[in-house]
Formats: C-alpha cells, structure tokens, sequence
C-alpha cells in the first residue's frame, strides 16, 4: 500500500504550485502514469480521496494520462510497446530492451481558481 | 486557470536518496537493498553471509521490519553492526528514513552495507533509497508465477536469488519456467539458485558481492 505515500506527494506538490499561484481551489490534478509505475490507481483514488480532506483539494478530480510502456533495443535500435514484460527485443530476437517510456510518476498541471 | 506543474511525485524522495547516494559514494561503501516476500529467506541468506564474509569484508546491516526488532536481534549474533527502522505498518523504507539511521552508523571503514527492506514484493522496489544495485530473494514455496505477477520488482533488482531450492522436490515449482520468465522480464540479471538451509549455491552470490564491493572501491 504504497499508493498512500504516492498520494501524499501529489497533495504536496499540488498544495506548493497552488499556493505559488494564489489559488484558493484545486479542481483537478493532471498525473502522468506510466504503464509500469506500479501504482494501483483505484486504491490511489482512495488514499487521495481521504487524504485530501479538509484542503483546497478537497474533490479535486485526478485526470490520468497513462504512458505506454516502450522499450528500445540495445543490440538493433528497434523500438516497441513491450507485450507480457517480454523485455527481449522482438525484431533481432537478442536485445534487451531499455525502457525509454511507461516508469513514469509525474504531476503535469492543475486547474486551480 | 490551468497551472504546469511536471514534477516528480516521488521527487522528494529521490532527492534524499541522492544525498544518501553521494555519502556511499564518498565513503566507497557498495549499498544493497535487499527486497522479498516476508518469509523468502532474506535474514537467513544474511545470516549467512555475515558468517561467511565477516573476516574479510567490513559489512553493516540496516533492517526494515513494521514493529520488531527480532531480525536486527539475529543479525546482531554475528557481531556485526545493525541498524533497526521500524516502520510501524508502512510497508516499505524510503530514504529519508535510511538516513536517519546512517548518522548512527560508523560509516569510515565500510565496505559493505546490506539493507534488509519490509517483506513485500509490491512497494518497496518504488522508492530508492540511494543503493547501488537493488536484490530480490524468492522462495521455492511462494510459486513459479510470481516474477510475472511482480514484474517491477524483478526488473529493478540486479540479483535475483531463488532460495530454498532444497525443497523443490516436494513442490511444483518449475525452475526452467521460473528462470525463463525472470530472463524475459530482465535478459542481463543476475540468477542465483540457493539453499540458505543447507548452504548451497551461496559461492556465487558471495563472488557477486566481492566483485561489487571492489568495484566500488575503484
Ligand atoms: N527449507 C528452507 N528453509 C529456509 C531456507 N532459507 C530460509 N528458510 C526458512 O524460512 C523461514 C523464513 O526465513 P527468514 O530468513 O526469517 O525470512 P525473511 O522473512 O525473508 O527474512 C525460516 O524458518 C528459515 O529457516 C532454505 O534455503 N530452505
Ligand atoms: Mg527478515
Ligand atoms: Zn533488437
């Protein structure tokens, strides 16, 4: 249950950027997350939900923008969506695959008023 | 009105792992963060290995654990340094609290330093905490399935040791199954098959920490 440590640092970096903006409101976090974040997102939503009470980002909705999990191979170059956790390179059948997208944990913005 | 944020959620974290980082550096100690079901074996495999190693290599050890202090009490046995993080139900360590024990440790002639994280297969392969390489031991009664069913902690650890392998013939575990999964998932890991009970296989995991630590020392 690590979703609720994930959830105490959306609500800081949210709660900093709003009051750098002189709002009085979240309405909603934009989150970036990554096909292999590892973050269970219902039981994020609940964390967030009782975390959050009491704050301006009391009902804030959390708008995700999911990131696939893409690898490129070591050996070839080639790049590819990685399929089952299958991180050996489909087109040379040698590589490992790096992965350049899909770990990702981000807030990207909010609406605040 | 719309604000643009991007930042890290768990960027406070990293920045303390970073600071953890650099002192390891400075002080040339190879850092381990060693992760598992509860049950796996990983202060048994410790135990062992302080045994082994202890007239050679300067060795510390860091134990998570929720509430007790009873895997510090066993490593202690060893005359080794250990260090106990309690954590009281969270289900993993995180920097900033490693680095709160690290200022009781003597840190100048180590070289060394294994930290034995919460059992758990999920959260901990999360947060950094400022290792140089994160391990993994499963055992042979927690399945074949589990590497797919876990994949990220079996992606970010270097080493994985399958322990217990002196009970195989009791269970369906399916070793050729169990390594073809974890080589799909991470083609260049470390696999290591080893009974803590019976001490076999261990030789290979002790080389991987020697060739690690004199890495380290540069
Ligand atoms: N059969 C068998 N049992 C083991 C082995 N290694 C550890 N155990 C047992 O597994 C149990 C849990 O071990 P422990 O080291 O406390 O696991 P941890 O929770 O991962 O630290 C203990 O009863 C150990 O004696 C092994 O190689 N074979
Ligand atoms: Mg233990
Ligand atoms: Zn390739």
């Amino acid at each position: 249950m690590h979703e609720m440590a994930v959830a105490e640092g959306i609500l800081d970096i949210a709660l900093d950027y709003a009051a750098k903006n002189q709002a009085e409101k979240i309405g909603k976090i934009g989150l970036r997350l990554g096909e292999m974040a590892g973050v269970e997102t219902e039981s994020l939503e609940f964390c967030f939900e009782s975390l959050v009470k009491g704050t301006i980002a009391e009902g804030a909705e959390l708008a995700l923008h999911r990131m696939p999990l893409v690898g490129r191979c070591r050996k070839c170059g080639h790049e590819t969506h990685i399929e089952h956790y299958n991180f050996i390179c489909p087109a040379c059948g040698k590589g490992a695959l790096d992965i350049i997208s899909g770990r990702e944990l981000q807030v990207e913005y909010l609406e605040v008023d | 009105m719309e604000v643009q944020v991007m930042q890290d959620i768990l960027g406070k974290n990293d920045r303390i792992a970073a600071e953890n980082q650099a002192l390891f550096a400075d002080k040339k100690i190879f850092v381990l963060n060693l992760m598992g079901s509860p049950g796996s074996g990983k202060t048994t495999l410790l135990e062992r290995t302080m045994a082994a190693l202890k007239d050679e290599l300067h060795m510390a050890v860091i134990e998570g654990d929720l509430f007790t202090t009873k895997d510090a009490d066993r490593i202690a046995k060893y005359a080794v340094p250990v260090m106990q993080i309690n954590t009281s139900g969270g289900c993993h360590l995180d920097a900033p609290m490693v680095q709160e024990v690290l200022s009781q440790l003597v840190l100048d002639r180590l070289d060394l330093l294994i930290v034995e994280n919460v059992g758990n297969l999920v959260c901990p392969a999360e947060f950094n905490i400022g290792e140089d390489a994160k391990g993994v031991v499963l055992s042979i009664t927690e399945g074949d399935d589990k590497p797919m069913k876990y994949p990220l902690v079996f992606k970010e650890s270097s080493i994985v040791l399958l322990n217990k392998v002196d009970i195989l013939p009791y269970t369906n575990f399916d070793m050729a199954a169990a390594r073809e999964d974890i080589h799909t998932l991470h083609p260049d890991v470390k696999l290591v098959e080893v009974s803590c009970v019976q001490d076999t296989g261990l030789k290979d995991w002790y080389d991987w920490l020697r060739a690690k630590v004199r890495a380290k020392k540069g």
